[in-house]
């Protein structure tokens, strides 16, 4: 049984003391946000959960690359827990998004490209996790969501594209916005710092909780393989 | 007997070609599957009964239907085409054929390649079938060249993926109702350009609003097939 290291403690505390920070500067810091008001203070989370979320759907990709060249059950293990992880990151970002759109968009949900493509990531994860859990031999079920990670990778900026074509009004506020998306905003200084703060916490929450995932994903791994010993 | 014994070909040393084992796997699929027909009438019938469905669930009147038939067509046929799939990998893992067709010395994506294009064939012969009984039911005239071409581009990047995912899902204890899970979202884009393709097509749109959707239609048909080839071996992989 390998002991919990150093640094994973380290990174705990700071995810929880960066992130109580990062919560005083969305609602202290940040100045309120003249026309759209409090309720923009949503954005902060939501851009970064969103931004967790890609990142550990393209995590996975690689891992799943790697496993199927290698066959090393570390990647497996790595990319089940990005997925995990990413998986729950992106339910925040679509949460924290629907609560944003209610008094901006005056509705929960629209189909613009952005939500319906963060749905189908949502679904293409949960998808994922049924495959894995369907199949026994742990080898094939490795193969088959290193497989199955790169299809459904491969779908979501497909899908994003493929209902582009329709005008959205979901706004780009980092980057050029479309002409028709509501709820643009630009930044004042202490508003980018608070935001690019929030990314930074996130990635770090994001990468405490998938280390932890992964230490998980190898004890059970070990369990298994003594379990095998017991019985044979 | 009908079997000569001078019809044995004696076995030779020369393995067969890349496209000889494909067109191998699709005579077998569709040998097989014209002796029993079980696969070709369930998918037929079931695509009945869900324009039948449709046609109560969505009131389908003489306005509504220029804009909806492409609609009603794709669920249609993604259904009907799920039913297929699931069926025809079932097949080959029941009764182990499967390690049967994978013990061939050919190269793997062969067999791919012929599950696929067997699959097709039979989607499109549904297809074929289901269209004029939609036209004469719905007073529609369904027969225009681009929505043709259309139907046949969807349908290739429907089962391309749809095969290497089926082929995935009769491994798992609950293969049955994983298929759609697993193809659903992935199909998403690909069922997004065939419908708007289609539905631009029926409503005599000019071709600078079919092409966005027609381009998007061809890429999506490449990256799969790219990606089912490259992965294909993975999944059978002992």
């Amino acid at each position: 049984m390998e002991t919990k290291p150093r640094l994973l403690t380290i990174l705990d505390w700071s995810s929880i003391i960066l992130f109580l920070f990062a919560t005083g500067m969305v609602f202290i810091y940040a100045p309120m946000e003249a026309v759209l008001g409090n309720v923009q203070r949503v954005f902060y989370f939501h851009v970064a959960a969103g931004w967790v979320g890609m990142v550990a759907l393209g995590v996975a990709v690689v891992a799943a690359i790697a496993y199927l060249r290698t066959s090393d059950r570390k990647w497996d293990i790595i990319g089940l827990a990005s997925i995990e992880i990413g998986l729950v990151f992106s339910f925040i970002n679509i949460i924290s998004g629907a609560i944003w759109a209610r008094p901006i968009w005056n509705t929960w949900w629209t189909w613009d490209p952005r939500l319906v493509t963060a749905t189908i990531m949502e679904l293409i994860y949960l998808a994922y996790l049924m495959l894995r859990q369907g199949i026994e031999d742990p080898d094939r079920r490795a193969r088959f969501g290193a497989v199955y990670a790169i299809v459904g990778f491969l779908s979501v900026p497909l899908s994003f594209f493929s209902i582009r074509i329709w005008r959205t009004i979901h706004p780009t506020v980092v980057g050029s916005s479309d002409a028709g998306a509501e709820g643009a905003f630009d930044m004042t200084p202490r508003m980018l710092q608070t935001f690019f703060f929030s990314l930074f916490v996130f990635t770090i929450i994001g990468i405490d909780l998938i280390w932890h995932r992964i230490r998980l994903g190898r004890l059970e791994d070990d369990v298994e393989q003594r379990k095998m010993q017991v019985m044979a | 007997m009908s079997v000569k014994s001078t019809s044995v070909k004696p076995i030779t040393a020369r393995a067969p070609s890349f496209l000889q084992a494909v067109g191998a796997v699709v005579r077998k699929d569709l040998a097989s599957e014209f002796r029993s027909r079980e696969l070709l009438s369930a998918m037929f019938l079931f695509a009945l009964l869900v324009i039948l469905i449709f046609n109560f669930a969505l009131e389908l009147n003489a306005r509504e239907r220029g804009e909806i038939t492409a609609g009603v067509l794709w669920v249609t046929f993604v259904f009907a085409g799920q039913l297929g799939l699931n069926r025809s990998m079932a097949i080959e893992k029941d009764r182990n054929c499967l390690d049967g067709l994978l013990l061939a010395p050919v190269d793997r994506s062969a067999i791919y390649f012929g599950k696929m294009l067997a699959n097709l064939l039979f989607m499109l012969i549904v297809e074929a079938i289901v269209l004029p009984i939609y036209s004469i039911l719905y007073n529609v005239n369904l027969f225009h060249p681009g929505l043709i071409l259309v139907i046949i581009l969807g349908s290739l990047g429907y089962v391309t993926i749809g095969t290497l995912l089926a082929t995935m899902a009769v491994y798992a204890r609950t293969r049955d109702i994983l298929l759609p899970i697993l193809l659903f979202p992935v199909v998403v884009p690909l069922l997004i350009a065939a419908v708007r393709a289609s539905s631009a097509f029926l409503q005599n749109l000019s071709m600078e609003f079919v092409w966005p959707s027609l381009n998007l239609l061809i890429v999506f048909n490449l990256i799969f097939i790219a990606v089912s080839y490259m992965t294909f071996d993975f999944i059978v992989e002992e």
